[in-house]
């Protein structure tokens, strides 16, 4: 089935520099497989073009069911100097909620209905 | 076994303190450990300093502990409450004074220590001198590139000389930039004897938890349910009375993250690993002054009730090198946003836009870049924006910002909207916000051996 990540998962951004860093969240052991199958760094490269303009590297921490997204030259050079009005990119990980992901039928979904 | 307790402080300049009241009052902590320094605040202080040379630290400190240090005074049984806090900014000593002063008002007594010498704004000829290149961290540039518009370079101090201040007595420590957590593993290296200059794994391990804390600790109500990033966000109990973040922390490194009673907000598995992964980038190697945390093995439990058991951190002798961060002016400015209504809201701020770039491109000005966004649209999401809402919404409003080496063309950006109200596209509504030229600093990350740095730092504590 198609699903929206906000559906199945959490996410927090923060920034250093003209980095952003986002860690995406699942709630269960199953959802967190298939995050790390179909959440790849390609894809979350490709979803943000035209905001992050370097390279994408990611992190996997089985431990905390937790992937984690550091986006190059992804802030406009930075918040004190950025013209964008999320200058700090906080809410890029609302951008990566917004993702629609295919994932096997069995997964939990956390949030049905309209968000 | 010893267990110390450590109440999270401010988690930027300008944050609420009114929490903390509750986890001194009720919280049963020890120590508060308060970080007002984000990494853009030393370039607001630095523009204050540029106006009064008294001026420069976190100005928050006094109000804050005009009202928290009465209510310290007569918790932890009446043993008082020590505050550790890097509201010192660029100017701890002034930071300081300015608090003497407070103290001597009130008839209040305290030694008060301060740490300097993160500072090296002028140190950088020297660090070159001593063979460090001061590139840029990340990209390799050269700071010969930005070294003449450089306005302020601060290094990441870690815990040692703010234990030192412990050890003297200080019950307040102000300090200029330290590395966030080191605020709180300084209390814990205190209390337990924990060696700063740890040579085995188990001792670096204590350190990895005690930065744990500080990192879980760091960000106020961020670590609490605040700015909790999943659908669950509007179950998070009584945002209006978060209780921020408390760590228990035994001897043996095992911490307890908690909130006061009777406090809303959350500390359960999904709010504290939100705020441990926050602004880390490679999981297995954060750097810190003190450790390199690697968090492949640590464990969360919930133990519900608002308590979450952290367990298994593991450490990595620290680097050789301090992080400095330096900013440089990189221009200017200036922007304004207009409104729009229903109907064809979005098509008449795209026009707009079109107008004032079309204006631009005659007027032939020196700019380097322009931004468009509509508010209400897309000034959030950008791209990812959903597109089919465009041409549907009740109004919008039109933000523009440009950049620029020139102030003045920023300064007078705005000038060019006004006229729009009658001769543009119709129904302007809602205020035209004409902005001054705002300074533009760009970040300069560096690395300089530490001892290059750790020589100079200075701790000297004051009797109030």
């Amino acid at each position: 089935m198609q699903v929206q990540l906000v559906r199945i998962a959490h996410a927090r951004g923060g920034d250093k520099g003209d980095k952003a860093d986002l860690s995406l969240f699942a709630y269960d052991a199953a959802t967190y497989a298939v995050l790390k199958q179909v959440v790849s760094a390609e894809r979350v490269a490709g979803h943000f073009a035209g905001i992050a303009f370097g390279p994408v590297e990611r992190f996997e921490l089985d431990n905390l069911l937790a992937l984690k997204f550091v986006l190059h030259q992804a802030l406009d050079g930075g918040a004190a100097r950025s013209l964008r009005s999320d200058g700090l990119g906080k809410s890029l990980a609302a951008g990566l909620l917004r993702m629609e992901v295919e994932v096997p039928d069995g997964v939990a979904v956390r949030h049905a209905g309209p968000l | 076994m010893k267990t110390i307790r450590i109440g999270a402080g401010l988690g930027f300049y300008g944050d609420a303190w009114g929490p903390i009241a509750a986890s001194i009052e009720r919280g049963d902590v020890q120590y508060i450990a308060s970080d007002h320094l984000a990494e853009l605040t030393l370039a607001i202080l630095q523009k204050d300093r540029a106006k009064d040379p008294q001026a420069g630290y976190a100005k928050d400190l006094l109000p804050m502990l005009a009202q928290l240090w009465p209510l310290a005074q007569r918790a932890n049984g009446g043993k008082g409450v020590k505050f550790l806090l890097n509201a010192g900014g660029l100017n701890p000593h002034g930071a300081r004074a300015a608090l003497a002063e407070l103290f001597r008002k009130k008839g209040w007594h305290a030694r008060i220590a301060v740490v300097s010498g993160d500072d090296v704004i002028d140190c950088l000829d020297t660090f070159e001198r001593a063979g460090e290149s001061c590139a840029h961290m990340d990209s390799g540039a050269a700071l010969s590139e930005v070294r003449e518009r450089m306005v302020f370079a601060n290094a990441y101090l870690g815990a040692a000389p703010l234990v030192q201040a412990l050890q003297q007595g200080a019950d307040i420590v102000i300090t200029g930039r330290v590395a966030d957590a080191a605020l709180f593993l300084a209390p814990l290296v205190h209390e337990f004897g924990w060696r700063l200059d740890a040579r085995t794994p188990e001792e670096w391990n204590l350190l990895a938890q005690g930065l744990t804390v500080g990192h879980l600790l760091e960000c106020s109500g961020q670590g609490s349910g605040g700015n909790f990033g999943g659908l669950d966000w509007v179950d998070i109990p009584d945002l209006g009375h978060i209780g921020y973040p408390i760590a228990e922390v035994s001897e043996d490194g095992m911490a307890i993250i908690t909130k006061a009673p009777g406090t809303g907000g959350r500390i359960s598995f999904d709010t504290v690993r939100e705020q441990l992964l926050y602004e880390v980038h490679d999981p297995r190697s954060y750097f810190s002054p003190d450790v390199i945390l690697d968090m492949g093995s640590m464990q969360l439990q919930d133990l519900g009730e608002d308590r979450v058991r952290v367990t298994g951190a593991l450490g990595k002798p620290r680097p050789e090198r301090l992080k400095i961060v330096g900013g440089f002016q990189d221009g200017w400015m200036g922007q304004a946003t207009f409104g729009y209504s229903w109907p064809q809201a979005w098509k008449k701020a795209e026009r707009a836009a079109q107008i004032v770039q079309q204006l631009l491109r005659e007027q032939k000005q020196s700019i380097d870049d322009v931004r468009i966004e509509y508010q209400g649209y897309d000034s959030i999401l950008g791209p990812l924006a959903d597109s089919a809402q465009r041409d549907q919404l009740n109004e919008v409003y039109l933000r523009m910002a440009l950049r620029t080496r020139d102030k003045r063309v920023a300064d007078g950006f705005g000038r060019l909207f006004p006229w729009l109200a009658l001769s543009g596209p119709p129904f302007v509504g809602g205020r035209i916000n004409m902005q001054p030229a705002s300074e533009l600093l760009g970040i300069w990350p560096m690395l300089v051996r530490r001892e290059l740095v750790e020589n100079a730092v200075i701790v000297d504590v004051m009797e109030v």
